[in-house]
């Protein structure tokens, strides 16, 4: 714990990054420096490359060009960093087990295990759930198991793709409410996400993605109130972004 | 959690079993019986094994084979004692090294087995050479074992006795299955053939449809069995000592009288005839 | 047991040859099935999970061994075990021993083909969550194995059926010796040969009924813990 702690994984910074697969880039030539703060918010039309970004900058994926670097490192090796998929993938076991296997995944000792297991369901509301088996919850009961599990790594960065997505108003505010949780006990949250109200209420600074590229990065009063681009500007206005 | 549980006391149940497999060889003391299957399908060895076993404390592991299959167990090394009926075979099998003595035990004979309604016209024949002969002219369906055991080679002989060179003779009607007594038995009650079988396991067999006795008696018809110990000098691991105190017994008076009083039906199936002169 | 007596009357009764011949059946059907798995299911999982050169060839073998011929499998662990083979010095052949090494080998290419489908196709779901995780390549195999627990248990199944319906390598490696290494289809196999076709029948029965016990067996067991854990 002690040797983890000593490194840390910001700020994040991605340099000249490409990622294509055969003939299709997925990122084009982007530049990005993820610092300590308030969450950042990654927007764009689908097929922008939200997903793409997210997966370099977790180290799921190498890109085909540039650099990527955690805290200066640029081994992909996991450090304090953990993602929520855009489908997590429950493990085929009880709610409790998937989260007490990500805590021994991210060395928790095990006579810890119990209680920790015990702490994170509870924030994420679902220590009446936790014997059930998770492939058997409500995608909003599953985006929660995996916030769990995802928190059991006591993350520096949290990686979220469009974790609300398919959810209802009132499962996407219980998400919110514990990714703002997150974030005020000092976690950096990176987000995808192509909701306009969601950003306003989370984001301090929005990276717009449009065609692989990164098209603007401001604080969120900036991208709103002052588009530097128009693709930008149309996207706010709820304009198709080609 | 209880169900990993479940799972892992499966596993250690499956594991116990295979250990509890591989263990089961363990046994105080047994040796490996090569035999053939006349022997064995007879229930000869069910009368008289206990018997031994009783007496000795030694188990008899009766793998039965063709007498070729018998012999070549034993020129590897993977039997203690054979028990087989082919003399010139037993004979060469020893003087080549493999066995260390041959000694006569008892014999039995063959019968001609054939449909009941007799296609070739030789049931009550007492020559066999002249049945067969006739079998082969009017080309009636005979099932041969084709598997190199003793009755093949009796067989084989019998042919050569009647002039008949089944090598080139042989046509459609001689089929050549390559497998056991009994399951040559089965074939000719399924195409009404001609089938030459050992006495003992004639009578022990059960399927017999139309099939009955045609020829018996000819001299030429009897089969001699011999047994030998497997050469410990070319296999060390050959178990020499418990392997002749069968053989010693066999050869024995008690053994000689076991073999004698096994019977089918009140009918005497082999007749000891080891010599009695060894101390 | 041959003496006259049918099957029937032998299950009523109880028969203690039958029993031991049984229980002798099911051990090493079982014991074969244990060594296999203990070898097929990570050598599945390594096949799922790792690229290296001559990698589609193994699956290519591995795959075409599950038809393999009983008869080549029991004759070439013969020679193995044969006092005159380079295993003889083990003394096993003849013994139930020698017919669980054949028989594992018949069934492992069925369980590791079987399983390095089910894990190649599981990991394809997990990888990103796994890896997102940090669960590193040991943990990956046994965390894939233990979630597809209930395909292996079928893979499992069928190497279980191949092994328990098989005569050809056990009569070869186990010499069918009379209450050491009978087995239920070796003694069906001998009850032919003497011409006892209904006691044969009969045990051809007793054997499918095991068979059939044992599935439904593992069957209840699987619907059970799915239940549980979906």
């Amino acid at each position: 714990m002690t040797k983890r702690a000593a490194l840390t994984d910001l700020p994040l910074v991605l340099d000249r990054v490409s990622l294509s697969a055969g003939a299709t880039t997925m990122l084009d030539r982007l530049n990005l420096a993820i610092t300590p703060g308030a969450p950042t918010l990654v927007l764009g039309p689908n097929g922008a490359g939200k997903t793409s970004l997210l997966r370099v900058c977790m180290g799921l994926a190498a890109p085909s060009a540039g650099t990527v670097s955690w805290g200066g490192r640029t081994d992909r090796g996991l450090g304090r960093r953990a993602m929520l998929l855009q489908k997590p993938v429950m493990l085929r076991r009880s709610v409790a087990a998937n989260v007490a296997y990500a805590l021994a995944q991210a060395g928790c000792p095990r006579h810890r295990r119990a209680a920790r297991t015990e702490e994170l369901l509870d924030r994420v509301a679902l220590l009446g759930l936790a014997a059930r088996p998770a492939r058997r919850l409500s995608s909003g009961e599953q985006q929660r198991v995996a916030l769990a599990r995802a928190l059991a790594r006591e993350p520096e960065i949290l990686l979220l793709d469009e974790p609300t997505a398919s959810l209802d108003p009132a499962a996407t505010r219980h998400v919110e409410e514990i990714i703002l949780m997150a974030s005020q006990s000092g976690t950096k949250i990176v987000m995808a996400s192509h909701d306009l109200g969601q950003v306003r209420r989370l984001a301090g600074d929005v990276v717009f993605l449009v065609r692989g590229r990164l098209c603007e990065h401001a604080s969120v009063g900036d991208f709103f109130d002052r588009p530097s681009s128009a693709e930008a500007a149309a996207f706010i206005h709820g304009e198709l972004v080609l | 959690m209880l169900n990993r549980r479940l799972f892992i006391a499966i596993a250690v149940i499956f594991t116990f079993l295979a250990c509890s497999g591989a263990s089961a060889s363990a046994q105080e003391q047994s040796i490996v019986l090569a035999s053939t299957t006349s022997t064995r399908d007879s229930g000869l060895f069910d009368h008289i094994l206990p018997l031994f076993t009783t007496k000795s404390g030694i188990e008899v592991r009766v793998v039965a084979q063709g007498t070729g299959q018998a012999l070549d167990a034993g020129r590897r090394g993977d039997a203690d004692v054979v028990f087989v009926h082919a003399r010139a075979q037993e004979e060469k099998f020893v003087e080549h090294g493999f066995g260390v003595r041959r000694f006569d035990v008892m014999y039995n004979d063959f019968v001609l087995i054939g449909p009941r309604g007799d296609p070739a016209g030789i049931k009550g024949s007492p020559d066999i050479a002249v049945a067969l002969t006739s079998i082969q002219s009017k080309k009636a369906a005979f099932v041969s074992r084709g598997d190199k055991s003793g009755t093949h080679f009796a067989e084989l002989g019998l042919w050569k006795a009647a002039g008949v060179d089944i090598a080139a003779m042989k046509g459609s009607w001689y089929k050549e299955i390559g497998q056991g007594m009994g399951a040559a038995l089965n074939t000719a009650s399924a195409m009404d053939a001609y089938v030459l079988s050992d006495r003992a396991t004639w009578l022990a067999f059960k399927n017999r449809g139309e099939l009955e006795i045609v020829v018996e008696g000819d001299k030429r018809l009897f089969n001699q069995y011999g047994v030998i110990l497997v050469n410990p000098a070319r296999h060390p691991s050959v178990k020499a000592e418990p392997g002749q105190r069968f053989i010693d017994w066999l050869i024995s008076p008690e053994g000689q009288q076991a073999i004698g009083e096994f019977n089918i039906d009140g009918q005497q199936l082999f007749f000891p005839n080891a010599e009695q002169k060894r101390s | 047991m041959s003496e006259g007596l049918d099957a029937w009357q032998l299950i009523a009764s109880g028969d203690a040859t039958l029993i031991s011949i049984v229980r002798l059946s099911l051990t090493v059907t079982l014991g074969a099935v244990a060594v296999a798995a203990v070898v097929g299911l990570p050598l599945g999982a390594l096949l799922a999970l790792t690229r290296f050169p001559g990698r589609s060839a193994l699956v290519v073998l591995v795959n075409g061994f599950m038809g393999l011929p009983p008869v080549v499998v029991g004759l070439t662990v013969y020679l193995l075990l044969s006092r005159s083979g380079p295993l003889g010095e083990f003394g096993l052949l003849f013994t139930p021993a020698a017919m669980v090494i054949a028989q594992a080998l018949l069934v492992l290419p069925i369980i590791a083909a079987l399983t390095r489908q089910t894990i190649e196709d599981l990991w394809r779901e997990y990888r990103d969550e796994l890896t997102a995780m940090g669960v590193g390549p040991t943990g990956r195999v046994a965390t894939l194995l233990w979630d597809s627990r209930f395909s292996l248990i079928t893979a499992m199944l069928a190497g279980f059926g191949r092994a328990a319906a098989e005569v050809g390598t056990v009569m070869i490696v186990g010499g069918n010796i009379d209450g050491f290494t009978r087995t239920m289809t070796t003694t069906i196999a001998l009850e032919t040969s003497k011409g006892d076709l209904p006691l044969a029948m009969g045990l051809g029965a007793i054997l499918i009924g095991l068979i059939l016990a044992i599935n439904a067996a593992a069957w209840g067991l699987r619907l059970w813990s799915e239940q549980r854990v979906a």
